[in-house]
């Protein structure tokens, strides 16, 4: 697949000493949606805005479509758009002049029916001569994704796009995002929910501490997702697993009470019923049972957990 | 260069003087007019002519070099400052734009708006004092020259400028006393020997004396070194706003 933004090893320390980048080396797939997930602090605004020219790296490479955003930094800022994480508006200012203003800044000549077109897919098109004062939070947010798109990018950044929106809004950004991905545009966009990432992503990464801890697709995350694990607890304990059960891959907690069985949700066959019966056939009595999911959550609170031991 | 981008900057900028239109308009014929009844007539009716030149008249160029200053100075830096209060400075970083678009775009509206103003007292001033312009295309040059010039040492101020405070700080403590004491209402040759030397190291006397001359063909100082003056002064601004973009001070981390 052909890499869009190709960011390597890349550094950002702040005056006072901090370390917000540690090296960061990612690639972005052209008309991809990445997901980068992480806690507050965790480096995923420095890095949007590092790319975008808002903070300058201390070293590392960014390259937008082969261009280097130091030299290049015309072609390369061309090519982005950026939903920033607060809303930062003119208020005095239209609809229209503010997202007419962003499209000129980027160079573009003006296109009224170009700007119509998003304004009218974006549900701003009756606000165009309102303030941006007027406007609610969820509109304000939208005026900002209508700027982002004015210069027709095709790099997307939203840095928490649905930070503080409601449940409606947040589906209905979900559904713009995936719009702009069908029209082509590449998107990056950071967030807290993991629901989010799950909803909409091709692929999902991982930050902390200024450190990439994982970059993987979907699909094969969600069948680490689908992993169970069901959890025998024995009425005696026993000091090792019988090797009539070997074949299960069993694990024996340490108090020898327990035997955790992990199968595949998704498998045609999951061997319950085989492992129940060797249970039975070993003369082991069991006392409970328990099964539990593994959710992208476990998975990123174990990453970060590893992250910061 | 990104014409597009400048011409985007300066648009989006008039659009906020066209906004407070009646404010920027009637503000400065009031207190032109005010500066007329006060000074012109209520006390320079007591002053005798000045080398030639009617005291109403005299002070004209003076009240418009004070206020083309001031002006220059609040637009510019208001508009720059605004955007990294409200946030907005983040769309021009990620711009495809230089430092010279960005300045061509905000100071070129600054300056703008501040001649536009400087004009509107020239008019009223015209309608108080009969004024014979000795060289309109020099005024208006200098005019211009101020106007710009003193855009971009409010752009940096803005730059600068951490509070709204902050922002009115120089304007206050620093440009109205040089601009009062730097010939605006009298001719330095009415101020004793030793006080005509200090005022000679207040550059804002060389700009109102370059400007006068245009009027009536009457100068403190030499032309050319008026000229050479406000020529410094842009120089040393550019330098400066040169120096914020290259390094990022207070507007990139």
């Amino acid at each position: 697949m052909r890499s869009i933004l190709d960011i390597t090893d890349l550094k950002k320390v702040y005056e006072g000493g901090f370390e917000a980048l540690k090296g960061v080396s990612l690639s972005i797939h052209e008309g991809e949606i990445l997901a980068l997930l992480g806690p507050n602090g965790a480096g995923k605004t420095t890095l949007i805005s590092t790319v975008c020219g808002i903070t300058t790296n201390t070293s590392g490479d960014i390259r937008v479509d082969g261009y280097c955003v130091k030299d290049d930094y015309r072609a390369a800022r061309r090519l982005i758009g950026l939903v920033p994480q607060e809303v930062n508006l003119e208020p005095f200012e239209t609809v229209w002049n503010t997202v007419r203003f962003s499209r000129g800044l980027h160079g573009k000549r003006r296109d009224d029916a170009y700007l119509e077109k998003i304004l009218r897919k974006l549900s701003l098109w009756e606000k165009k001569s309102s303030r941006i004062m007027e406007l609610s939070g969820g509109m304000k947010r939208r005026v900002l994704i209508a700027k982002a798109l004015s210069h027709e990018p095709r790099i997307l950044f939203l840095d928490e796009p649905t930070a503080g929106v409601d449940v409606s809004l947040r589906k209905d950004m979900w559904d713009t995002v995936n719009e702009l991905k069908r029209d082509g545009v590449t998107i990056i966009l950071t967030t807290h929910y993991i629901e989010e990432a799950e909803a909409i992503a091709d692929r999902i990464g991982v930050i902390n501490k200024g450190e990439l801890l994982l970059i993987e697709e979907k699909a094969s995350l969600m069948q680490r997702l689908g992993q169970k694990q069901l959890t025998v607890e024995l009425q005696d304990a026993v000091t090792a697993v019988p090797d009539a059960l070997s074949d299960h891959g069993l694990v024996l907690s340490e108090d020898g009470r327990t035997l955790t069985y992990s199968y595949d949700t998704q498998a045609d066959r999951t061997g319950i019923t085989q492992l129940l019966g060797d249970l039975s056939a070993a003369g082991l009595v069991l006392k409970d049972l328990q099964t539990a999911q593994n959710s992208l959550e476990d998975i990123f609170v174990t990453l970060v957990e590893e992250g910061q031991a | 260069m990104n014409l597009t981008a400048v011409k985007a900057i300066y648009i989006f900028e008039m659009a906020r003087f066209f906004r407070t239109l009646t404010q920027s308009f009637i503000s400065p014929v009031i207190s032109t007019a005010l500066y007329f009844v006060v000074f012109g007539s209520a006390i320079g009716s007591r002053i005798q002519e000045v080398d030639g030149v009617s005291y109403g008249a005299f002070i004209v160029p003076g009240l418009i070099m004070l206020s083309i200053m001031t002006q220059g100075i609040s637009n510019a830096s208001f508009g720059i400052y605004f955007p990294k209060f409200i946030g907005t400075i983040y769309e021009l970083l990620a711009a495809p734009i230089n430092f010279l678009e960005i300045v061509v775009g905000y100071v070129g509206a600054a300056a703008t708006k501040s001649l536009f103003i400087g004009l509107v007292i020239l008019a009223t001033a015209g309608l108080f004092v009969d004024l014979n312009i000795q060289h309109p295309i020099a005024m208006l040059a200098f005019m211009v020259l101020t106007c710009t010039s003193f855009a971009l040492f409010g752009f940096i101020i803005g730059i600068w400028a951490k509070s709204f405070e902050q922002l009115q700080l120089i304007p206050l403590l620093v440009l109205t006393p040089l601009v009062f004491l730097g010939g605006s209402f009298y001719s330095i040759s009415m101020l004793p020997p030793v006080w005509q030397t200090v005022t000679l190291f207040n550059p804002v006397v060389y700009l109102i004396s370059g400007f006068r001359w245009a009027f009536f063909g009457l100068a403190d100082v030499p032309v050319g070194l008026s000229l050479l003056a406000i020529a410094g002064f842009t120089g040393i601004c550019l330098v400066a706003v040169w120096w914020i973009f290259k390094t990022g001070w207070r507007i990139r981390s």
